[in-house]
C-alpha cells in the first residue's frame, strides 16, 4: 500500500509539469524580462516591451532554430515585487534567460535568485556598482553601462567646453550619489553648491529653493541627474525661473525620449540647447540603429529611449548565444563564450565586453535640437570618452 | 545680495506653505467635522492635476481649464463621498483607513487607465513662465506668484465661509460637537457633502497649480498627504486657522531647511559630513518639529474648541 501510494506520487511528480506547460521546454527559448509596467514608472518599462517586441519581430521570433518564448514581468517599481518575479520566472516557468531591470535596486534584490538557478541574467539598464565590481559573475551581462561612466563622460564634456564652476543637484539616494561622484571623478572645475533633494515615496518635486540657491552661487553651469518624471519637473521650474540665459543646463538620464515629447507638450523651450551624456542616440549613425529607430518610429510613432536600445540590444545579445549553440541550450558554456564576444549587430555600434561582462564602449556628448519634423530629439554632437571601461572592472575577479 | 536671497527664499516658503493649506484644508475639515480619516484626500488632488492637465489640452487655455477643473473636482469629490465614504461614517478609524487606502489603489488605477502612465505636462501661456523683479534683486517666477495670490484668495474665502455664513457656522458646531448639531435637526447627511465637496475642490485647487511646476502624475498625491497630515495634527485638528498658520509654518521651515541647512552645518562640522548630513536632516525637519510640538501641546498649536 505505502509503497503504491509513493508511486503514485512519484507518477504524479513527473506528470504535472507536462500538464501545466502546453510546449515542451525542449523546442523553445524561454525569456522571462522583467521590467515596470505599473505606476510611474511604466512608461519607461512600455518602452521597454516595444523595443523587444520590435527585436522578436525582426529576427522572425527564432533562435537557433527554436521559437521564442517570451514572458514579460512587473516588478511594480519595487525590489521585493522584482525578486518575486524574478522567482516565478526562474522556478516556475523555468526560462532560460532572464532580462531587463530598469532599477539598481531590483537588480540587486533578485540577480542571486538567477545566478544561483544557474540561468543568465542579462541588466538591459541597471548598472550599480556591486554588479561591476566584486558581485560579477560568470552568466551576468549587461546591455546598458556601469551607473559612474555616464557622467564622467559629463564632467569631461564640461572641461572640453571650459566650464569651471559648476552647480550639482541630483536625488539623495545611490544612484543620485554614484551621479554626482563620477562627474566629480573628471571634472576638473570647481563645484560651487551641491543639493542632494529627497527621494523616494514623497520625492522632492519643487526646486524653487535649490533653484533660487544655483542662480546665486554664480556658477557657470548647472549640472542635475532627475530620472523618470522629476526631470521634466526640474527643467519647467529651471524655465520659469528664467535661468536658461544664466545658467547652461548639462545633464545625465534627465532627458531622453520619453521626456522630451512631454516637454515640447508643456512648451519648455528650455530644454532645447541643454547638453547632455550618453552611450547611444536616436541618430546615432550605423546600419543596425537606423533599422531599429526608424522601424520603432513606423511602429509606435515615437522616438525609442535609452531605455529601448538597450532592451532591443539584450535579445540579439541572447540570440547571439543561442545561435552558437544552434539552439542546444544546455550549452552553457558555448553560450557564454558567444556572448563574451559582443558579436552582435548593436544599436550603439561595435564595441566589446570587459571581465565583468559590462560593455567596454563609446560615450557621446549630445545637444536637444528639433528635428526636420519640428519634434524635439537629441543631436549626437562628438565622443567625449573613446573605449571607456568603468572603474569596478578592477574588483571583478573574472 | 544675501539679503535677497532670503527674500526669495521666504516667499518660496510661503508659496509652498499656501500649497499644503489648500490640501490640509479639506483634510481637517473631513477629519475635524466628520470625524472620518480620509486618506484617499491626496487622490482627489490628483484628480484636480489631471482634469485640468486634459482640459488645457482640450481648450488651448489654463486660465478657462482651471477655472473648470475646480467644480469638476468638487463633483468628483460629491460622486465618491456619496458611492463610498458615506458608508463608512459609523465605523472606526481602522475602517476609514482601510477602505480610503482601497479607493486611493482604485483611483489611481482609474487614472492610469485614462490618462495613461505617463503623466501630463501643462502648458502654461507665457506670461506666466516669465520672471518678475519683485524688488530690485529679487526675481520670482510669474507662475510662483501666482501660487501666492490665488491661495491667499481661497484662504480669505474660506475665513469668510467659516467665519461668516450660515453653512460656516454650521460647520464649526460641527467640529466642535457633532451628535449635539445633528439633534437640534441639522440635515447631517447634506452637510457632510457639502464639506466633503469643499474639502475636494480646494484639493483639485491644489493639485492643478503644483501640475504647471511638477506635471499631473500618478500617484502625485499620495507623496504629498503625509505632509498635509503633519500640517493638520501640528494645527489642531479641524482647525481652519491652525492648518493655515502650520502650512506656513512647515512650508517656511521645509524650505529654509533646504536652503540655509548646509551652511550651517559647515560652520560646526567638515564640509564632507556637512554634505551628507544636511539634506537627511532637512528631509526631517518638520517631523522633528511635529514632535516637538507634540510634546508641549498635544492637541495642536489650535485646536477646535471643546473636542
Amino acid at each position: 500500500m505505502k509503497k503504491l501510494l509513493s508511486n503514485a506520487l512519484i507518477s504524479a511528480a513527473i506528470l504535472t509539469p507536462a500538464i501545466f506547460s502546453p510546449v515542451s521546454a525542449a523546442d523553445e527559448v524561454k525569456i522571462g524580462f522583467v521590467t515596470t509596467l505599473t505606476t510611474g514608472g511604466a512608461s519607461i518599462g512600455q518602452d521597454q516591451e516595444k523595443a523587444v517586441n520590435l527585436a522578436l519581430k525582426h529576427i522572425d521570433n527564432t533562435m537557433g532554430g527554436k521559437q521564442v518564448n517570451l514572458i514579460m514581468a512587473d516588478d511594480g517599481f519595487k525590489p521585493e515585487v522584482g525578486k518575486q518575479a524574478t522567482d516565478k520566472l526562474v522556478k516556475q516557468d523555468d526560462v532560460d534567460f532572464v532580462a531587463g531591470y530598469i532599477w539598481s535596486h531590483v537588480l540587486l534584490a533578485s540577480r542571486k535568485s538567477v545566478l544561483d538557478a544557474g540561468k543568465f541574467l542579462i541588466t538591459a539598464n541597471a548598472g550599480p556598482s556591486p554588479v561591476a565590481g566584486k558581485l560579477c559573475h560568470e552568466n551576468f551581462f549587461s546591455t546598458s553601462w556601469q551607473n559612474d561612466q555616464t557622467p564622467m563622460a559629463m564632467g569631461e564634456t564640461l572641461n572640453q567646453k571650459g566650464v569651471k564652476s559648476l552647480y550639482v543637484m541630483a536625488p539623495n539616494y545611490a544612484a543620485g550619489k554614484d551621479m554626482v561622484a563620477g562627474v566629480e571623478r573628471t571634472f576638473k572645475g570647481e563645484i560651487v553648491g551641491k543639493d542632494m533633494t529627497k527621494w523616494g515615496k514623497d520625492a522632492q518635486l519643487d526646486f524653487s529653493a535649490e533653484l533660487a540657491k544655483a542662480k546665486a552661487s554664480g556658477a557657470e553651469g548647472i549640472f542635475v541627474f532627475y530620472p523618470g518624471k522629476a526631470g521634466p519637473a526640474f527643467i519647467k521650474q529651471y524655465q520659469q525661473a528664467g535661468l536658461r540665459d544664466i545658467l547652461p543646463l548639462y545633464t545625465v538620464f534627465t532627458v531622453d525620449s520619453l521626456s522630451l515629447p512631454k516637454l515640447q507638450a508643456g512648451g519648455m523651450e528650455g530644454v532645447l540647447g541643454s547638453v547632455s551624456t550618453q552611450h547611444w542616440g536616436p541618430d546615432l549613425d550605423n546600419a543596425a540603429n537606423k533599422k531599429f529607430v526608424d522601424d520603432f518610429r513606423k511602429d509606435y510613432g515615437s522616438y525609442p529611449s535609452f531605455y529601448a536600445a538597450q532592451a532591443y540590444d539584450s535579445i540579439l545579445l541572447i540570440k547571439s548565444a543561442v545561435d552558437a549553440v544552434n539552439g542546444d541550450l544546455s550549452d552553457k558554456d558555448g553560450m557564454r563564450a558567444a556572448m563574451e564576444k559582443a558579436s552582435f549587430a548593436s544599436v550603439r555600434g561595435e564595441f566589446t565586453y570587459g571581465n565583468n561582462h559590462m560593455p567596454i564602449q563609446d560615450f557621446y556628448s549630445r545637444t536637444v535640437v528639433a528635428d526636420e519634423d519640428g519634434n524635439w530629439t537629441t543631436h549626437i554632437d562628438k565622443v567625449v570618452l573613446d573605449d571607456h571601461q568603468d572603474v569596478y572592472a578592477a574588483d571583478c575577479k573574472l | 545680495m544675501e539679503a535677497s536671497l532670503l527674500l526669495i527664499q521666504l516667499l518660496n516658503g510661503l508659496q509652498l506653505g499656501i500649497l499644503l493649506f489648500l490640501l490640509s484644508a479639506g483634510l481637517t475639515l473631513t477629519f475635524g467635522i466628520m470625524d472620518f480619516v480620509n486618506l484617499a484626500h491626496g487622490s482627489l488632488y490628483m484628480l484636480g492635476a489631471f482634469i485640468c492637465a486634459s482640459l488645457t489640452q482640450l481648450t488651448g487655455s489654463f486660465a478657462l481649464a482651471a477655472l473648470l477643473a475646480v467644480p469638476l473636482t468638487a463633483l468628483c469629490g460629491l460622486l465618491i463621498e456619496m458611492v463610498v465614504i458615506r458608508q463608512l461614517y459609523s465605523r472606526n478609524h481602522l475602517d476609514h483607513v482601510l477602505a480610503t487606502f482601497g479607493l486611493i489603489l482604485c483611483l489611481d488605477t482609474i487614472a492610469e487607465i485614462v490618462w495613461s502612465p505617463a503623466g501630463i505636462a501643462i502648458a502654461l501661456p507665457d506670461i506666466l513662465n516669465g520672471q518678475l523683479e519683485v524688488l530690485p534683486g529679487v526675481v520670482v517666477p510669474v507662475f510662483r506668484l501666482l501660487i501666492i495670490a490665488v491661495g491667499l484668495l481661497a484662504a480669505a474665502g474660506l475665513y469668510l465661509l467659516v467665519n461668516h455664513t450660515k453653512l460656516g457656522m454650521l460647520i464649526r458646531a460641527g467640529a466642535s460637537n457633532r451628535t449635539m448639531v445633528g439633534a437640534l435637526g441639522v440635515d447631517i447627511k447634506t452637510l457632510f457633502s457639502g464639506v466633503f465637496a469643499i474639502g475636494a475642490a480646494l484639493a483639485g485647487l491644489a493639485g492643478l497649480l503644483v501640475a504647471p511646476i511638477a506635471e499631473a502624475s500618478i500617484g502625485m498625491g499620495n507623496e504629498i498627504i503625509i505632509t498635509a497630515f503633519v500640517v493638520i495634527i501640528i494645527g489642531g485638528i479641524g482647525s481652519m486657522k491652525g492648518a493655515f498658520i502650520a502650512a506656513l509654518l512647515i512650508g517656511l521651515i521645509d524650505t529654509l531647511g533646504r536652503s540655509y541647512l548646509d551652511d550651517i552645518f559647515k560652520l560646526i562640522m567638515s564640509n564632507e559630513a556637512a554634505e551628507t548630513a544636511a539634506p537627511a536632516i532637512s528631509a526631517m525637519l518638520i517631523y522633528l518639529m511635529m514632535a516637538v510640538i507634540l510634546a508641549i501641546r498635544p492637541q495642536g498649536l489650535f485646536p477646535a474648541s471643546s473636542r
